[in-house]
């Protein structure tokens, strides 16, 4: 297994995959903690879908990660197209053959290429935390905001409750991606439907019928990330976005295991 | 007696290194490979023909085991091929051309392929000079033309250092000197023990380097045997043209009033026959008035026999 591990890493490192994903995490890292703390007094608000987060929230012992909790979603969104990516090209290219020809054990390669795509994800959650606490404190002066209680261990406990929150859905997102990388077989195709689906679809019917959006497994991998929200718990997102998430897992495993290798 | 034949197929199945018994893959559109059997014996190469969709590459993938077969079994060095693990390592395949990853440089894709097959990294940099490409190992794969990326994939294969070479079509795109290399480098593989077992449409190529051949016509093996064996099964063939084109039609209805089968392809009567029977040729055409400008007896090559055999002439 370790040696499928290693062989994906070194897909993985490329310079231009890479940087290039790390580039996009920080774009949306800098992004959402920039309108957090320039637009603190917006009345059009400055969080996610318009909510005001106010110098109350952003002084607590939290602080220093609320904007990265809150970019949490776009972190995972990003790992879905990787780990899609990365999973559907083997069938694009044709190197799916060669894997299998060098490693037959089918299952080995899929936890193999997970462990890999994880640890990649990892440090991207991790860099992308160290820069948004970074944009925080920068940005804290000018929005006002007291950054006193942030670094007290309870505001590092709070930094590490929030880093494992957006691992565990930063993760799920990836393995959906790798879930409909499996079943699609074509990167174009699992990346546009997954996005399409957690960014335009979720948001179109939650904006209709409000209520579905306990159920819709993209709210609850966010949600996830933010240690749950107002209007879901986190117990709730967690157990519905894990249940999702390890249905897809098998689906997918079961297929992957059976199916003949035809490209 | 029993222990004696027993005895004796242990011995056979040992000198096998590939052993397809009824082997088939059912489509809803039908059989791809329709109860195949043939055998590979151990240090040979095994040339695999048929015309395109005959079913060389469903018959190659299911011996890789990247599809199942819906029945019958094969074996690989005496492994069965639902166990592909245990015989794998011992294999070197590229099927239906080689297959890369873009961006990574040639070397770099190496190197992914040994690591997951746990083999010495230092075994990349010799295979890529040993199928020429040395100086653009580093260069990316999506750079490498037509050609390099089939070398690649020879590298790829190599990288096992395998008792059995599988290779589907592996001179595709390359050019006179690279399918001379290639022909070098499989006899070569063949002198020190490898078993290469290779699909290709260059039946001249073939038939230099092949001493078994597996041939294939709509999923069912048609000939399975030494090459040898497949050529005197033919008729020789006499080749006849003659001064005036329109006496090739006089020629053929000669050969058929003696009961030998003759065709006129490409201006060229094609008769099926003894070689003596050139000369009975010769004097009745000379009896007719007809002048011959070719009259030459021969034995089929693989390449006519193929086409008898598959009837396919695309």
């Amino acid at each position: 297994m370790m040696r499928v591990v290693f062989a994906e890493w070194r897909k993985l490192r490329r310079p231009t995959l890479f940087l290039g994903t790390l580039g996009a995490a920080l774009f949306f890292t800098g992004l959402t903690n920039t309108f957090l703390y320039l637009m603190i007094d917006s009345e059009q608000g400055n969080g996610d879908r318009g909510r005001q987060i106010g110098r109350e929230v952003l002084n607590l012992a939290g602080g220093s990660v609320y904007g990265f909790s809150s970019v949490g979603g776009l972190l995972g969104i990003i790992a879905l197209c990787v780990f899609a990516a990365q999973t559907a090209q083997e069938y694009t290219y044709g190197t799916l053959r060669n894997l299998m020809v060098r490693q037959p054990g089918r299952v080995r390669i899929l936890l193999g290429k997970l462990i890999a795509m994880k640890i990649f994800a990892l440090i991207l959650v991790l860099i992308a935390a160290l820069v948004s606490i970074g944009i925080s404190y920068f940005l804290s002066d000018r929005a006002k905001v007291s950054t006193e209680l942030w670094f007290t261990s309870e505001g590092f406990q709070e930094i590490g409750k929030t880093l494992l929150n957006v691992s565990i859905s930063v993760i799920y997102f990836g393995i959906l991606g790798m879930v409909l990388g499996l079943l699609l077989r074509s990167p174009i195709s699992a990346i546009s439907i997954g996005v399409l689906w957690l960014l335009i679809i979720e948001n179109l019917i939650g904006a209709v019928k409000p209520v579905t959006l306990e159920w819709m497994p993209g709210n609850q991998l966010s949600t996830i990330a933010q240690g749950g929200s107002p209007e879901l718990a986190y117990s709730h997102a967690l157990i519905l976005g894990s249940s999702y998430v390890f249905v897809g897992a098998i689906v997918a495993t079961v297929l992957f295991s059976r199916r003949d290798v035809a490209n | 007696m029993s222990i004696l034949r027993f005895a004796r197929y242990i011995a056979h199945m040992t000198s096998l290194a590939i052993s397809v018994k009824d082997l088939s893959k059912k489509y809803e559109s039908g059989f791809a490979v329709s109860h195949a059997n043939f055998e590979v014996p151990l240090g040979t190469i095994c040339g695999f023909v048929g015309p395109n969709g005959a079913g060389k590459t469903t018959t190659i993938r299911m011996l890789l085991g990247l599809i199942s077969p819906t029945g019958g079994t094969a074996e690989i060095l005496g492994e069965s091929i639902s166990h592909p693990e245990k015989y794998l390592s011992s294999v070197g395949a590229m099927i239906e051309g080689p297959a890369f990853y873009p961006a990574l440089s040639g070397e770099e894709n190496l190197k992914v392929l040994a690591t997951l097959g746990g083999f010495p990294i230092e075994r990349v940099n010799e295979l890529i000079t040993t199928v020429g490409l040395a100086g653009r190992g580093g260069s990316k794969y999506k750079t490498y033309s037509l050609g390099m990326k089939q070398r690649l994939g020879i590298a790829a294969a190599l990288l096992p250092n395998p008792k059995v070479l599988i290779l589907d079509e592996p001179t595709n795109g390359l050019d006179p000197e690279g399918i001379q290399e290639v022909r070098d480098l499989l006899k070569k593989l063949a002198s020190k023990g490898t078993t290469v077992f290779v699909s290709s449409h260059l039946l001249s190529e073939l038939e230099l380097i092949s001493e078994y051949i597996v041939m294939l016509r709509k999923g069912e093996v048609v000939f399975a045997g030494t090459m040898k064996e497949l050529l005197l099964q033919q008729q020789p063939i006499i080749l006849v043209k003659t001064e005036n084109l329109a006496d090739l039609n006089k020629i053929v209805e000669m050969a058929q009033a003696d009961g030998h089968h003759a065709t006129i392809r490409s201006e060229v009567a094609h008769i099926e026959g003894p070689a003596e029977w050139a000369g009975t040729l010769n004097r009745r055409a000379f009896e007719a008035g007809i002048v011959l400008t070719q009259l030459a007896p021969q034995l089929p090559n693989l390449e006519e026999t193929f086409f008898e055999m598959t009837g396919d002439r695309s």
